[in-house]
């Protein structure tokens, strides 16, 4: 087992060491790689109002119904009704599960004023109860409730220390898998009469602390023989469905990662994030108030239910009244969507409960709706419930839980304006996208702009844009960058106007050159003709001239011939005249 | 078994003759078969009871090992133990009965038959 190995923790340690049988507690068999050590006894340890008791009844409920396991509760502090009640405020119904043989409850009455000692004695009572109860069920789980009762209750310390001894002994030798209660002792004891040196195998202990008036619910693995486990305290929660504990160190980052890209909606956004973000990925929006953040949350809500998704839109700082009053204003129309049914609204104040049972809230929402994607507006509003480590950790466990699901989150945070690049409650590491929102103030107006600050595995634009709210939803700008910087608002249409003017004037230079060219080129076609017809009646010249010429050559070469014929002698001359006549 | 009744016997037979001197007292030991505690608790109560109550107790006797679903109904966790049923309130008393004086505190015997300092 190598220390990098602390997500496959729970495979290993089940084949090396203890055997494990699983609780059914949700987080406590991850965070202990498999549950409660197999025929063996775990101590579970904690001050009044821990959450001891409900361990243990989660403990064997779950193993009655889930794991064909049925159990024995020996109860020493609690009366059969008072049980039978607590188990009904996690969802248990005990009668039941008596009544169908699967779980003995067996609540133990001691009042000490109604006993006292006398002399030798043994614990054969408690013995041939469970004993009777184990063998009624056939019992595989037993809890003893709050065993130090007896402690108190009965004068003789050394003789119950040798009973309890001897009952741990035997139910291991019946191969039951026990939880025994502890209440906590002063100075740091993990039980009052130190039982913890009787169970061995593994210790638990729970614990209730309220620290700046909130409470919260911790539970801490102390021992775990022959078996790794995880050290942190962890938070827990008491539900309406039983425990829960949050394992977020143990748990392995082993969420798929998807190559579909989900649009948030709007214009110009998603290219601004190449195409959109990663289904299942985690998109935080942050920026000062008034920024526009819900807006975009909305906008991204909207868009995933127009491709008829599911969506989760919880608020904490607004009713879903308000939420579909307000984005109807900027044109987003969220009221048609949760008439059919694809979006669910809920709006939460953060501070009316602690952050596990916010927690716990989100996931029974995320269980009933089964979104694709969910918006968490506003978890800046959660650091008014716990301390900031505490909100950090709170919130790293909501994303896991959502990424853990396949959920394209969308969360909001509020940050205040301040120098530097903000800081979102410490869980930048967790967030995939994170678009920022700001406010620039210029010119006597504030304006919208947004950047994405970081988009994992996305070629993402480096270009801060600016964002308008307009009647039919948000619309990104490109940039405008004038001689100052970023130009926005007024001073955007300012730039633009004086960039049109220019443009304009240089139109006219242009048409005002093309109308010197065209009239150049009239004159040059003109001045073209006339020189054509000019070389033609040149052409013409000459031509009359060779005319001429070929005249007088002709007439020339008929004076020739009379001549010649004058030059010839005068016997051809007869025969000539002769030829000539007969011609 | 039959040794343990035997020595419970004389009690029962006294139950029906009302004491004058109090009220009737029914008293019902638990034990886990012999063991040497269960049989010293016997015989330490036939002492008790023969000396401050004659006439007017029964003690049932009820061995766990042969009936262990009786425990539950009396609140039974440890053995042997002594339970006054009669009169009220309810009395338990763990141990096998050795410390007389105790014993005669936990049936609050004492303070009737002496007052108290």
């Amino acid at each position: 087992m190598t220390a990098s190995a602390i997500g496959r923790q729970a495979a290993p340690a089940s084949s090396i060491g203890l055997a494990k049988t699983p609780t059914g507690i949700a987080g406590f068999d991850e965070l202990t790689g498999g549950g409660l050590p197999l025929g063996r006894a775990a101590l579970v340890s904690g001050g009044p109002g821990a959450g001891k008791t409900l361990f243990g009844l989660e403990f064997l409920v779950r193993g009655a119904q889930d794991f064909d396991e049925p159990g024995v509760l020996l109860a020493f502090e609690e009366s059969a009704d008072d049980l039978v009640d607590n188990a009904a405020s996690l969802g248990f119904d005990l009668p039941a599960l008596e009544a169908s043989g699967r779980l003995v409850v067996d609540a133990v009455r001691i009042d000490p004023a109604e006993f006292i000692t006398t002399g030798d004695f043994d614990l054969e009572g408690v013995f041939i109860r469970l004993a009777a109860a184990i063998q009624q069920v056939g019992a595989k789980r037993v809890v003893l409730d709050t065993v130090e009762v007896l402690f108190a209750a009965l004068d003789d310390e050394a003789v119950v220390r040798a009973e309890f001894s001897r009952l741990l002994r035997w139910l291991k030798d019946q191969q039951l898998t026990t939880v025994i209660t502890g209440e906590r002792g002063r100075d740091g004891q993990l039980t009052r009469f130190g039982i913890e040196e009787y169970v061995s195998d593994c210790v638990i202990v729970l614990d209730h602390r309220v620290r700046d008036e909130l409470a919260t619910r911790r539970l801490r693995i102390v021992k775990y023989r022959g078996s790794s486990h995880g050290t942190n305290e962890y938070p827990f929660l008491i539900r309406d469905r039983g425990l829960s504990v949050w394992p977020l160190t143990a748990v392995a980052l082993t969420y798929g990662a998807s190559e579909e890209r989900v649009s948030l909606g709007g214009v110009g956004l998603d290219e601004m994030v190449g195409g959109g973000v990663f289904r299942g990925s985690t998109v935080l929006i942050s920026g000062t108030a008034g920024t526009g953040k819900t807006t975009l949350a909305a906008q991204a809500a909207d868009a995933a239910c127009a491709r008829g998704e599911k969506v989760l839109f919880v608020s904490f700082e607004e009713s879903p009244a308000q939420i579909i009053r307000n984005m109807r204003s900027v044109g987003i129309d969220l009221g048609r969507w949760v008439d059919a049914g694809l979006l669910r609204l809920w709006g939460e104040r953060a501070t009316a409960f602690g952050l596990e049972a916010h927690l716990d809230g989100i996931e029974q929402l995320l269980d009933e709706t089964g979104p694709s994607v969910a918006v968490l507006d506003a978890i800046g509003s959660l650091s008014h419930v716990g301390a900031g480590a505490q909100v950090s950790s709170m919130l790293a466990r909501e994303l896991d839980m959502l990424k853990s699901r396949g959920i394209t989150a969308v969360i909001t945070s509020l940050t205040h304006e301040g120098p530097g690049e903000p800081r979102d409650a410490g869980i930048s590491s967790l967030v995939d996208t994170w678009l920022l929102l700001r406010n620039t103030e210029s010119d006597g107006e504030r304006n919208r702009l947004l950047f994405v600050l970081k988009s994992r595995g996305t070629a993402h634009s480096n270009q801060v844009r600016e964002f308008l709210l307009s009647d039919d939803g948000v619309r990104l700008l490109d940039v405008v960058v004038g001689p100052s910087g970023i130009l926005t608002g007024s001073g955007r249409a300012r730039q633009l106007a004086e960039s049109d003017a220019a443009a304009a004037g240089r139109g006219a230079e242009l048409q005002r050159a093309e109308r010197v060219y065209r009239r150049q080129a009239a004159e040059v076609e003109a001045e073209i003709v006339l020189l054509r017809e000019r070389l033609a009646s040149q052409r013409e010249q000459v031509e009359g001239l060779a005319v001429e010429a070929t005249r007088d050559g002709t007439a020339r070469a008929a004076v020739q011939t009379s001549v010649a014929r004058l030059r010839e002698p005068a016997r051809d001359r007869d025969r000539d005249d002769a030829d000539g006549r007969d011609d | 078994m039959r040794d343990l009744d035997a020595g419970t016997t004389p009690g029962h037979e006294a139950d029906t003759e009302l004491d004058e001197n109090g009220p009737p007292y029914q008293l019902r030991l638990y034990v886990a078969g012999q063991s040497p505690k269960s049989l010293r608790a016997v015989e330490n109560l036939r002492l008790v009871c023969e000396e401050h109550l004659a006439g007017r107790y029964s003690v049932e006797l009820v061995d766990l090992l042969e009936n262990p679903q009786l425990a539950r109904g009396d609140e039974i966790i440890a053995v042997p133990t002594l339970v006054r049923k009669l009169p009220h309130p309810i009395r338990r008393i763990i141990g096998d009965l050795s410390d007389t004086e105790k014993v005669l505190v936990g049936l609050q015997l004492r303070g009737e038959d002496r007052p108290g300092p």
